[in-house]
This record gives structure tokens, C-alpha cells and sequence, in this order.
């Protein structure tokens, strides 16, 4: 095994380039766990820490650049109004240690359907920002997951970071474990209300092979809230729609058995949770609409 | 260079006046704080090599070969050791029957089980050279279950078996029987108005000490071995270890390395004789470190059972019967399988005065992971299956479940179904008053005033719920478990205890081979030692195999055992030194020959309290040292067909009751509160007894709702060996744990104490289960509860 | 590979590191400070916590060459870490002793032995550990301690909740918690009594 210590971006991807086997370190808690129990022995092990870029965030007019190495912690301390379904992600990660070491580029590499971040990503529409000797490009959320731990990475790029536009609406992020602290998901569910284009997206980790949207929820959704007024009216969603959603969300699911959780389960919890977080959010939706009125 | 972190005496500050009763601090207190105590796994020496285990990928299976060769001509490695190479005849080890193969030979009977062991330069070079040992298997069908290991043309776990229970037992594949029958059920249950039959499922759960198995083995130059070890019982570990070696028991010098935590786990062997084999092989120390993975390998488990209940009682309220059977899977070899079944069987029916009894414990040999040792032993299973039953009889007759309880609870007097008399108190009503008699938290608690706070609500830090779907429940149990070793075993244990003056000041230091795991024995050692002496100042000397036996540090036993031998060894010490002072000052006051004399305080006292001498001068250059044997009561076995006999020797209670708060649409459960209330007898320490009361109840509370070792039913393989995936409570999952504290003495133990460690965890479980059934509604059968079972997905 | 870092103050130098060997490994095995805890290696039980750069990591997952040129703080340098803190604040004065002994540490270059300096004093949430009964086997103590130690720093009152929500990365199996939260506590209002 060789230890890589890039000491800048340009000589990261260089590396990557020259190394295209080479494992990615940064905050370490996957790859670690995985070096310590013997389950991998890269020939590469290339430790990103030195790079000052991937530890910082920029905050746009409309998005926040998030670099790939920003801690769980700094995004739940930092970012909780710009991204606030990533900082609930980021809280529900592992123990305060790991928040404080790992980061979504870590989720995003290791692409496990149980990454806490990913939900929340796909739910607030996020693009991968991929970069190899060959340039950049930013890979849409929705195309990002292609398999079980399997990514649109080609074997040569890095994720420098990810683009999130800022929260438009309320999010949520909800997180099954049979564990009140540090438990990997039985299976999570993120949900952003987006009024500015009167649409809701969805994200579901641990409950498919890969992280997925719940677009035929998303689809309903949209079109009855549309059709009954409610972003205008700010009416109460009547039980009949949120328990629809609901299904169309569990419905979504293509989940397994494993030693976590039931495949029934995990479709029941999913149900549970969608129907939650569209109420929280809602209701958050409606609190800021009335305030908003009010102060008008 | 020496080895580095072997352990060196503490010696308490004179500051320290705590004798019994008080709650005087840890003597390894600051070495802990400060990282400086030395653990098995901290040991370290120059030149040592690095030991590594090849386990059996499969659970079942006939060793075709092994191919060592690449492993060995792997740069760094000094040694690869297999079953051919080992140095006697004596090729098996095990606590009572010696089934155990130190390494694997001609077959594998479970998942994780040893075949070969490497030493090398750096554990890297170690494991690599053990992956590339070949071992061709050729697989054989897995019994995993009663149907599985007891049909007609099961295959045998173990051929040739010639241990002293095949005799009685009905099927080769049955490690030990024990049946307890008293009464006539038949008749009894004919004064039944209600009958309530129930079946029940406990899974395996793990120890999950957090020190992992390791330790150092030090070739000596007299052909023997040193080893550090973090064990329960060196003395029983010797035992098992120096035959395999060849050596005289004297040519293996243990000595006890910090250990961290044990809860029963490191009652068997784990890495004991493979890193002894490696160090005499290559004639370098080797040091041993189990990762967790290899933990859920390298020790035994609680066993996990199948309960099968009936309870009878009439329209009053009063227990007419009980007929059970328990079934324990004790895995793929004994370990202490047959104690286990003879706890169960003999502590089966409870706290309770049940005139007619049918009882049937066994323990199955299976190829799934080997049970054993777990605090609780075999009471823990049986206290889940009839806490849930009195219950539902309760709830048959429309009764309070507590008064259901009070009204058939055992007493002093009580005739246990062994035909035992139960001679000390047994406060099982009054336990039960209190627990219920404590203040109810408060509802609601995770409303504050921006919302609701996660943290206080199911599910935690994971924003399952703000409240929606959360209902209450509360529920209460009691349990019985014996103190000690029971069955006729000679439970003794072995203290040296010396006095003597230096720098000016009477020391007393107790030497015994103890296994402090965490418990505070090393505290109640120097306490009792204070009271007994009248000194302040206590050395207590690492625990090692140069003094006598102490028995194992399991079974709530050792403050009664080790602490009675050294208060026995202190008051043999207090009449030499008397007697001393006697030949030096008796011509001095007559109060020297007609009075009763104490010592504290650093002096000779009449029990009228004049002092007589100065122990520095009544001591001068002399030291007074004496090392005696000390035993509890004897017991007996219990018969082999009707489970009768004065087998026990002290039996501890506890109740609890619980307070949770379930999600009940996403199956989710956050427990608020685990009060609990215990009979200690008479508490040595306080501080350390609530430690012990706390710890005991939180790992109920992890069998409640989320420890167990998965087993594929298909292959026997483990499918959850890491923390990933067998969860243990975290401080998010524990609840504020009141706890009431009653004192009864004993008349027969040292002080009238009780042993208090194991019996928090046996109703710890079945009060969690009851308040989630109280909040659900659901009957819940198993342990521990899923959201699955929560929620019927 | 040799990796040059500084801990508790101290420049340490590890040489022929496999580069596939955790902080936790180094500090455990070649620097001679067992005190980190090596109890699950998968940062799953925090009995591994130090502080590299001041900030909580489970030591076990940061490989050895991550930590070139960086400050770790184990248990072993707690109490002198907290006494630097204290004193940082102008809320206490140094002895001549405790002067002299931070002298000899500072030029020290160090044998890697732990227990090579007598420390006089244990740092508050140390003492409290031990005042509380929270210490059983221990073996879970020194990662509560610098997680428990980083949370006063950062919360010197907190509620229930939040040491429960910060501690809630360390595992402990003897204790079942409470006197852990008892000493926690105690370690925060004697801090507030400036004690």
C-alpha cells in the first residue's frame, strides 16, 4: 500500500489520474473501517485532508458550494438555514466524532444506499461537482447513484463539491434506526417543499439498491396540490392526500430483507415517515405563509 | 527493556479511613483516568511478535487440508501453527467438559472457530499470512435448532461423547437434562380456574465487554511461559491451558492484566493458549489482540431459548401450578452449558411459592455460535418467559399484575421447587412495594418551548416523530438468581493478607487472585481490610497465580467469596498480631488477657475502647502474614430425575419497574425510565453497589429492545459480528435509573451481604417488555423487540 | 512511511508506519499511549476519542499519514491540556512547580513512556470521574473523558440533553450511564463554582 499526500487540488487530480485505482481518504470512516477489519487493501491510499478547499463553502445568491470534506458537524452549525434537510442528515450521522470527521463527499464516494446525506440531497436537488485532469463537470443527484455502492465517478475524478440550491421551503429528513444515537439506517426519508416552482421532491436511502426519488409521490403531490390551491390557499392537506403520498412513497421503495430491518418494514416505515415530514413541512409552509401575510 | 504495563500494586493514600459501608473511591481510580492502567491489550515488549487466528468460514464442515506452506515463507512471519503441531496429547480444553479443540482438527462444528495461528513481525504481516493459509472444507449439514439436533438421523456435533452427562440425557446432541419436579401438576392444575399457556423466544446476546480478548505471553528462560491476561478466573484458565502446553501448572506464571469488562465472556478460554503455543514456539512474547469482529468469534454467548409455559391459578389469585420447559442452545460446544440448565430448571418458576412444579431445562449442541457465561446465567432467559406469564395470568383474573405478584411472592421460609429451604430474607413483596411506590416521571417530557425536542422522544437524534403516534407504557417484573456456585461445587476462594510496619505506619496488603473486571472488588478488598485491621493504609498486590485460587469473578460471587476469605485471612492477621502484643505487652494490662480486643485506628483496643498499644510498636520489624482458604456453606447437587437438593447457597432479588414511550406506527421505543429496587443484604460500598444495580439493568434494557446476535438459520454463520450491527445502548438510549436499596442481612454471609450483580439484570428485560405490551396491547413472545414485531411487518 | 506530528505538546516521530495503520495504532504501539482504547475500531464505541486539532475524532479512523504535521490531544495529556486552558484564561497562576515540570515536558524529547511525569493534579472532569463512581472497568473512561472534557469547553452549562447528545458516541457497558452523567455534572458546577 502506498500513502498519497497530495498537497493541492492540482495535484490531487493529477494522482487520480496517474493512480486511477487509488481509495480517497478524507474524513476516513468508511475507508478506515474497512482497512481496520481487512476488507479492503487498496494499492492507493490518497489522504485529501491537506487540501484546504474541500473544507470550505461558498454561499451563493442561489445555491450554496458545498466542498466535499465540509463536516457534517460545520454543515449542522453553518448551513442550517440555507440547506436545513441536510443539516437534519447531518445531525442524524454516526456520533458527534464522526459528524465532526465526515462529509458528503465520503457519502457520495462510498454511494451506500444507507448514506445518511443522500435523502436529503435528492430532495433539495443537488448537483455532483466531478473534476479530473480532464476538467470539470456537475452530475445531476438523479444520475449520480448507479448502482448498489456504485457512482457516475469515472475512475479518474474526485468530487471537489456539491452544488445545493438554497432552501426555497421547509425540509425534512427523518431517519429510521433501532437505536436512539449513532445507528445506521434501517431506512430514511427527505422531503423539500419547493414553492418557488409549487413542486415537492422526495429522497429514500436504505430502501433500494441505490438512493431514490419517489417521483410518482412527487408527481401526485405536485398535481393535488396544484389542483386543490393549497400553495396559494395554505389550506391543511386533507388526510386523504397525505396518506396517498404516503403509499405512492412506500411504493416507491424496492427494499431487501436484511439483518437491519424487513423489506415490509421498510416500506411501512417509509410510508410513516413521508406522511410525517410532509405534515411538519407543511405546516411549516403554512406558519410562514400566515406570518408573511400577517406582516404584509 | 521489561514488559511494559504489567500491572504493579496500589496502594491507597493513607488519607483514606474507609472501612465497609462507606463509599470509598477506586484505588485504580486515577490510573484509569489517566490512561496509565495497563490492560491485556496495552501490554507491550520489545521484540514482540504479533499472534493472528484463521477461522472456520463455514459452520459446519469436515477439514479436507491444510496448506500452510505460503503462509510461512511470508517475510516477517516466525511461526504458522496448526491441530499437528501441537505439543501433547492433551488437544482439547474446556471448563467442565473438555470438548473445546484448541485448534480445529478433521472438522469445524461453528462459524469463527480457530484452525490456525501466525505469528509475525507486525499484526499486518500476520494477516496476511493467515489469509493465505489454504483450508479446503468439505461442508456438512448445520444443526440449528431442537427439531434439527434431536431428529432420529441428526448428525452428531460431537461422536464419542464421554463426558458424565450422556449418561441421563435423551439424545447425543443433548449437552445435560435437568428436570425439578415437586407436587403433582396434574392434580394442581385440576384447582386451576384459569390456565395460561405461553411461548417464548430469547435471542442470543453478546457481552460486548469492550476490552477485547489479548494479552502477552513472555517465553522464561526456565522453559516456561508468563502470560498477561485479562481473564475471570486464572486459576481455572491454568488449569486448562498448562496441560496443552506440556508444562507443570508452576511453569505458567499468570498474572491478571487489566481487563475490560467481562459480564461472563472471559469465563472460557479465547487466546490464552495460542499466544502460550506461539511464545514457546518461537521463543519471542506475543502479544494477542482481538479486533471486534474476532470478539463475537473469540468468546461464548448468553444462551439464546426456546420457553414453553403453563401457569394455573384460582379466582383468588393464588398459583395453583407451573409446568415449563426451557430450551437453551448452548452451541457448538459445552462451556458452561451444564450450569446454565441447572440455573434455569432450578430458578424457572421465579420469586413464587408454587407448591406443584414440572420443570424441564436442556441444553442443545448445535453449530451455531457457543453459549455460555452471561450475567444472568440461564435465570435472565427464564425471568423473561414467566415475568410475561404472571402478567397474563394477571390480567386473565382482572388483577393488578403488582398485587398478583405481592400475592404469590416467595418469603423467608419459602420452599423453593428444589425442596430447598430459602434461609435469609426474601423481600420479593416489600421489592415490589417500593419500586411501585417511587414517583412516576413526568409526561410529555419532550416539550419544550421551541418544539418538540428529538432527543427526549423515540427515535432520538433520527426526527422519527414530534410526538405523533407516542403512547405510554409501564411495567414491572422481579427476578431470583443464585449467588455463588451451586450443585456441590467447591466454591472457595484464597486470600493472603500480611501486616507490617513501613515508614512508620501499619500497612496491611491483601494478595489474592481475584479478577477485578470492573466490579470494585479491589475497593471492598481494602475496605474490608480497614475494618478488620484497623489500619488505613492497604496495598492490594496484583492478582496472579502465586497465591491460591479466588474462584471466578461470575455468578455474583466474589464480595461473598474472595471478600469472606479476605475478612477470614484479616481476622486470622488480627490474632497472630494480638497475640504478639500480648507476648510483648500483656504483663503491662491485664486488659491484654481478660478483654476482647479490636484494632483500630493504628492501635490495640479493648472493645471498651482503651487503648492498649501502638500496632507499630506491638508490630516492630515483624511482619504477620497468613494465606487460608475460605468457603461458603456446601450445596448439593440436584437429582438427576426429580431436580431435588439443597443446591444454592444464597439466592439475590431485585424488581423493577419501567416507563417507555413507543412509536407505535413506526415500532420505535424510548424507554424514560428504569427504577428499580434490590435487597444487597448489607452494602459494602454503596456507590459501587448503584453502579453495579445501573449497569445491570441497562444491559436488560439492551436485550429488551436491541441486542442479538443474528444466526442464519441456514448456515449458522453470524450475520451482525460488529457495533455496527449488534447495537448496545448508548447514553441516548438509557434512562434515568432511580434505585432503592434495602438491606437485609444474610445471617450466613460475611456481613450479611448479599451478592448483588446479576439479579438487576433479570427483570430489567421482562419490566421493559411489559410496559411496551402495557403501551401496545401487542403480546410480544420475544426478546429482544424489533420494530418489525411493533408494527406487524 | 515516517509520520512527524505533535502530541500533548509534545513533537513525536513515528517511523516505518504501514500505511494502512491508524492514529490509534501509533499513538497505542509506537508512541508508547496505550491510554486511547482500541474497543471496536469501526468508530462505533468513541473509547479511541482525541482531539486532533482540538477537535473530537474517533482515533481509529484517521490513518497515520493524515495526522503529518497535525496536534493530537490524548487522555494521557488532559489534565496539562485543561490546566493550559484554565491558566489561558487567567484563572489561575502557575506554581513554581508546576512550572518546572512544564519546562522539563517542553524540552523533553520524549521517550514516548507514559507515566514518565507525575501530574499533581488531575483535570476537573478527570476528578470527577472518579468522585462520581464512573470509573468501572475503565476501559471506556479516557474516550468519555476528552469527549466529555471538549463539551464543557464548548458548554460549560449544559442540560441533560445536550450531555447525553454529546456523549452519545462513547459507549459504555459496566456503568449504564448515570453515574457518567453524575460526573459530568459534578465537572460542570464546579466549573461554574470556579473550583
Amino acid at each position: 500500500m502506498d500513502f498519497l499526500r497530495p498537497a493541492s487540488w492540482e495535484e490531487a487530480l493529477a494522482a487520480k489520474a496517474e493512480h486511477p485505482t487509488a481509495v480517497p481518504i478524507a474524513g476516513g470512516t468508511d475507508v478506515m473501517v474497512e482497512i481496520n477489519f481487512d476488507h479492503r487493501r487498496p494499492e492507493y491510499l490518497m489522504d485529501l485532508g491537506r487540501i484546504g478547499e474541500l473544507y470550505e463553502w461558498e454561499v451563493g445568491e442561489d445555491g450554496v458550494r458545498l466542498g466535499a470534506s465540509v463536516p457534517y458537524t460545520k454543515i449542522m452549525e453553518n448551513l442550517r438555514s440555507e440547506l436545513p434537510g441536510l443539516a437534519l442528515a447531518s445531525h442524524t450521522v454516526a456520533s458527534p466524532q464522526i459528524r465532526n470527521r465526515g462529509g458528503v463527499g465520503g457519502n457520495l464516494g462510498t454511494a451506500s444506499p444507507a448514506g445518511d446525506a443522500h435523502p436529503a440531497l435528492l430532495a433539495a436537488g443537488a448537483e455532483v461537482e466531478a473534476q479530473s485532469v480532464r476538467g470539470s463537470r456537475r452530475i445531476p443527484i438523479d444520475e449520480f447513484y448507479t448502482g448498489v455502492k456504485r457512482n457516475a465517478l469515472a475512475p479518474d475524478e474526485l468530487i471537489r463539491a456539491v452544488h445545493i440550491k438554497k432552501a426555497d421551503g421547509p425540509q425534512q429528513y427523518s431517519k429510521v434506526g433501532t437505536r436512539n444515537a449513532m445507528v445506521i439506517a434501517v431506512c430514511a426519508f427527505g422531503l423539500a417543499l419547493h414553492p418557488e416552482t409549487r413542486t415537492v421532491r422526495t429522497g429514500i436511502g436504505s430502501a433500494a439498491p441505490t438512493p431514490v426519488r419517489a417521483r410518482a409521490a412527487e408527481e401526485f403531490l405536485n398535481a393535488a396540490l396544484e389542483e386543490g390551491g393549497f400553495w396559494d390557499n395554505g389550506k391543511i392537506i386533507t388526510p386523504s392526500v397525505a396518506k396517498q403520498f404516503a403509499d405512492l412513497c412506500s411504493a416507491a421503495c424496492n427494499p431487501i430483507d436484511d439483518v437491519r430491518g424487513t423489506a415490509s418494514y421498510r416500506r411501512h416505515a417509509v410510508g410513516v415517515m413521508a406522511r410525517r415530514t410532509l405534515t411538519w413541512t407543511w405546516e411549516s409552509y403554512r406558519g410562514t405563509r400566515h406570518a408573511s401575510e400577517g406582516a404584509a | 527493556m521489561g514488559t511494559n504495563g504489567a500491572p504493579t500494586k496500589i496502594t491507597q493514600g493513607s488519607q483514606t479511613k474507609g472501612g465497609i459501608g462507606e463509599s470509598t473511591l477506586r484505588p485504580d481510580g486515577t490510573l484509569k483516568v489517566t490512561g496509565e492502567f495497563a490492560y491485556s491489550s496495552d501490554m507491550w515488549h520489545e521484540d514482540m511478535l504479533w499472534g493472528q487466528i484463521l477461522r472456520s468460514t463455514v459452520a459446519h464442515a469436515e477439514i479436507v487440508s491444510i496448506d500452510t506452506s505460503e503462509a510461512l515463507a511470508t517475510p516477517g512471519v516466525y511461526a504458522v501453527m496448526t491441530y499437528d503441531d501441537l505439543p501433547t496429547d492433551v488437544k482439547n480444553y474446556g471448563l467442565e467438559i473438555q470438548d473445546t479443540p484448541v485448534l480445529a482438527h478433521g472438522k469445524v462444528r461453528h462459524h469463527g472457530e480457530p484452525v490456525a495461528i501466525v505469528a509475525a513481525d507486525h499484526p499486518e504481516t500476520a494477516r496476511r499470512a493467515a489469509a493465505k493459509i489454504k483450508v479446503e472444507y468439505r461442508e456438512l449439514p448445520v444443526i440449528t435448532d431442537e427439531a434439527s439436533a434431536t431428529a432420529p438421523d441428526a448428525v452428531l456435533v460431537h461422536e464419542d461423547r464421554t463426558d458424565h452427562h450422556i449418561g441421563h440425557v435423551p439424545h447425543p446432541n443433548v449437552v445435560h437434562r435437568q428436570p425439578i419436579v415437586r407436587g403433582d401438576v396434574t392434580e394442581a392444575a385440576k384447582k386451576a380456574d384459569v390456565i395460561v399457556r405461553g411461548e417464548y423466544c430469547f435471542g442470543m446476546q453478546d457481552q460486548a465487554f469492550l476490552g477485547p480478548e489479548s494479552g502477552l505471553a513472555v517465553p522464561s528462560e526456565d522453559g516456561g511461559v508468563e502470560l498477561y491476561v485479562a481473564t475471570q478466573w486464572l486459576h481455572s484458565d491454568l488449569r486448562q491451558i498448562a496441560p496443552v502446553l506440556g508444562l507443570p501448572p508452576e511453569k505458567v506464571r499468570m498474572t491478571l492484566a487489566g481487563v475490560g469488562g467481562a459480564f461472563g465472556g472471559r469465563e472460557d478460554l479465547s487466546m490464552q493458549i495460542h499466544a502460550c503455543l506461539l511464545a514457546l514456539r518461537t521463543g519471542k512474547p506475543v502479544k494477542i489482540v482481538y479486533n471486534r469482529f474476532e470478539s463475537f468469534f473469540g468468546h461464548v454467548h448468553r444462551h439464546p431459548a426456546k420457553l414453553y409455559y403453563e401457569h394455573g391459578a384460582t379466582r383468588d389469585g393464588k398459583l395453583t401450578h407451573v409446568k415449563c420447559r426451557i430450551v437453551l442452545d448452548g452451541g457448538a460446544y459445552a462451556s458452561a452449558s451444564p450450569a446454565v440448565v441447572g440455573n434455569a430448571s432450578s430458578l424457572g418458576i421465579g420469586p413464587y411459592v408454587v407448591d406443584d412444579v414440572d420443570i424441564e431445562a436442556i441444553a442443545l449442541y448445535t453449530n451455531n455460535p457457543p453459549c455460555g457465561a452471561m450475567r444472568g446465567f440461564g435465570a435472565v432467559q427464564a425471568c423473561f418467559a414467566y415475568e410475561a406469564q404472571m402478567d397474563k395470568v394477571a390480567k386473565e383474573l382482572g388483577m393488578d399484575p403488582v398485587e398478583f405478584r405481592q400475592l404469590n411472592a416467595m418469603e423467608q421460609g419459602t420452599i423453593m421447587p428444589t425442596g430447598q429451604p430459602v434461609d435469609s430474607p426474601a423481600p420479593v413483596a416489600e421489592l415490589l412495594r417500593r419500586v411501585k411506590a417511587m414517583p412516576m416521571p413526568p409526561e410529555r417530557q419532550w416539550e419544550s418551548s421551541e418544539g418538540a425536542d428529538v432527543r427526549q422522544l423515540p427515535g432520538g437524534l433520527s426526527n422519527t416523530t414530534h410526538g405523533e403516534g407516542v403512547v405510554r407504557g409501564v411495567g414491572y417484573a422481579v427476578g431470583i438468581k443464585n449467588v455463588g456456585f451451586s450443585e456441590g461445587f467447591d466454591d472457595y476462594s484464597t486470600a493472603k493478607v500480611r501486616m507490617e510496619v513501613i515508614a512508620g505506619e501499619p500497612v496491611a496488603t491483601v494478595h489474592t487472585a481475584m479478577a477485578e473486571v470492573g466490579q470494585g472488588g479491589v475497593t471492598v478488598h481494602a475496605q474490608i481490610a480497614r475494618t478488620e485491621l484497623g489500619v488505613t493504609q492497604v496495598t492490594i498486590h496484583p492478582a496472579d497465580t502465586q497465591v491460591g485460587s479466588a474462584g471466578s469473578t461470575s455468578a455474583s460471587r466474589q464480595t461473598y467469596v474472595t471478600g469472606g476469605a479476605v475478612k477470614n485471612a484479616c481476622e486470622l492477621v488480627r490474632e497472630k498480631v494480638l497475640e504478639t502484643g500480648r507476648r510483648k505487652f500483656g504483663s503491662y494490662h491485664p486488659a491484654w488477657a481478660t478483654a476482647e480486643l479490636l484494632l483500630e485506628g493504628g492501635k490495640v483496643v479493648t472493645d471498651a475502647g482503651e487503648v492498649l498499644a501502638d500496632l507499630v510498636d506491638v508490630l516492630g520489624e515483624e511482619a504477620v502474614e497468613v494465606e487460608e482458604e475460605w468457603r461458603h456453606r456446601p450445596t448439593e447437587p440436584f437429582d438427576l430425575r426429580t431436580g431435588q437438593g439443597n443446591g444454592h447457597v444464597q439466592y439475590s432479588f431485585a424488581a423493577h419497574r419501567a416507563v417507555v414511550e413507543v412509536d407505535t406506527e413506526l415500532g420505535l421505543v424510548k424507554v424514560i425510565e428504569l427504577a428499580c429496587a434490590q435487597d444487597v443484604g448489607k452494602a459494602l460500598n454503596p456507590l459501587s453497589v448503584l453502579g453495579q444495580i445501573q449497569g445491570g439493568t441497562t444491559q436488560g434494557l439492551g436485550i429488551a429492545v436491541m441486542e442479538e446476535i443474528v444466526v442464519d438459520p441456514k448456515t449458522a454463520k453470524v450475520k451482525n459480528p460488529s457495533f455496527t450491527d449488534y447495537l448496545i445502548p448508548t447514553i441516548l438510549d438509557t434512562p434515568t435509573i432511580p434505585v432503592d436499596v434495602l438491606e437485609l442481612a444474610d445471617e450466613h454471609a460475611p456481613y450479611g451481604l448479599r451478592g448483588i450483580g446479576e439479579a438487576p439484570t433479570l427483570s430489567s428485560t421482562p419490566a421493559v417488555l411489559a410496559a411496551i405490551r402495557n403501551a401496545t396491547g401487542l403480546e410480544l413472545n420475544r426478546t429482544p423487540v424489533r420494530p418489525e414485531h411493533l408494527t406487524g411487518t | 512511511m515516517r509520520v512527524n506530528f505533535t502530541v500533548n505538546g509534545r513533537p513525536q516521530e513515528a517511523d516505518d508506519v504501514w500505511e494502512g495503520e491508524s492514529l490509534l495504532y501509533v499513538l497505542r504501539e509506537r508512541l508508547g499511549l496505550p491510554g486511547s482504547k482500541n474497543a471496536c475500531e469501526q468508530g462505533e464505541c468513541g473509547s479511541c476519542t482525541v482531539r486532533l486539532d482540538g477537535v473530537p475524532v474517533c482515533s481509529c479512523l484517521v490513518a497515520a499519514g493524515q495526522v503529518e504535521g497535525r496536534e493530537v490531544v490524548t487522555v494521557e495529556g488532559l489534565a496539562d491540556y485543561a490546566r493550559q486552558r484554565s491558566c489561558g484564561t487567567g484563572a489561575c497562576g502557575t506554581s513554581p512547580d508546576e512550572a518546572r515540570r512544564w519546562q522539563a515536558k517542553g524540552t523533553d524529547s520524549g521517550t514516548g513512556q507514559s507515566g514518565a511525569f507525575p501530574h499533581a493534579t488531575l483535570s476537573p472532569i478527570q476528578q470527577a470521574f472518579i468522585d462520581a463512581g464512573a470509573v468501572q472497568c475503565g476501559f471506556c473512561t479516557p474516550g468519555l473523558l476528552v469527549a466529555a472534557d471538549e463539551m464543557l469547553e464548548r458548554n460549560p452549562n449544559p442540560t441533560d440533553a445536550d450531555i447525553r447528545e454529546a456523549l452519545s458516541g462513547n459507549l459504555c457497558r459496566c456503568t449504564g450511564y448515570e453515574k457518567i452523567m453524575d460526573a459530568v455534572r459534578l465537572a460542570a458546577a464546579r466549573q461554574s463554582e470556579g473550583v
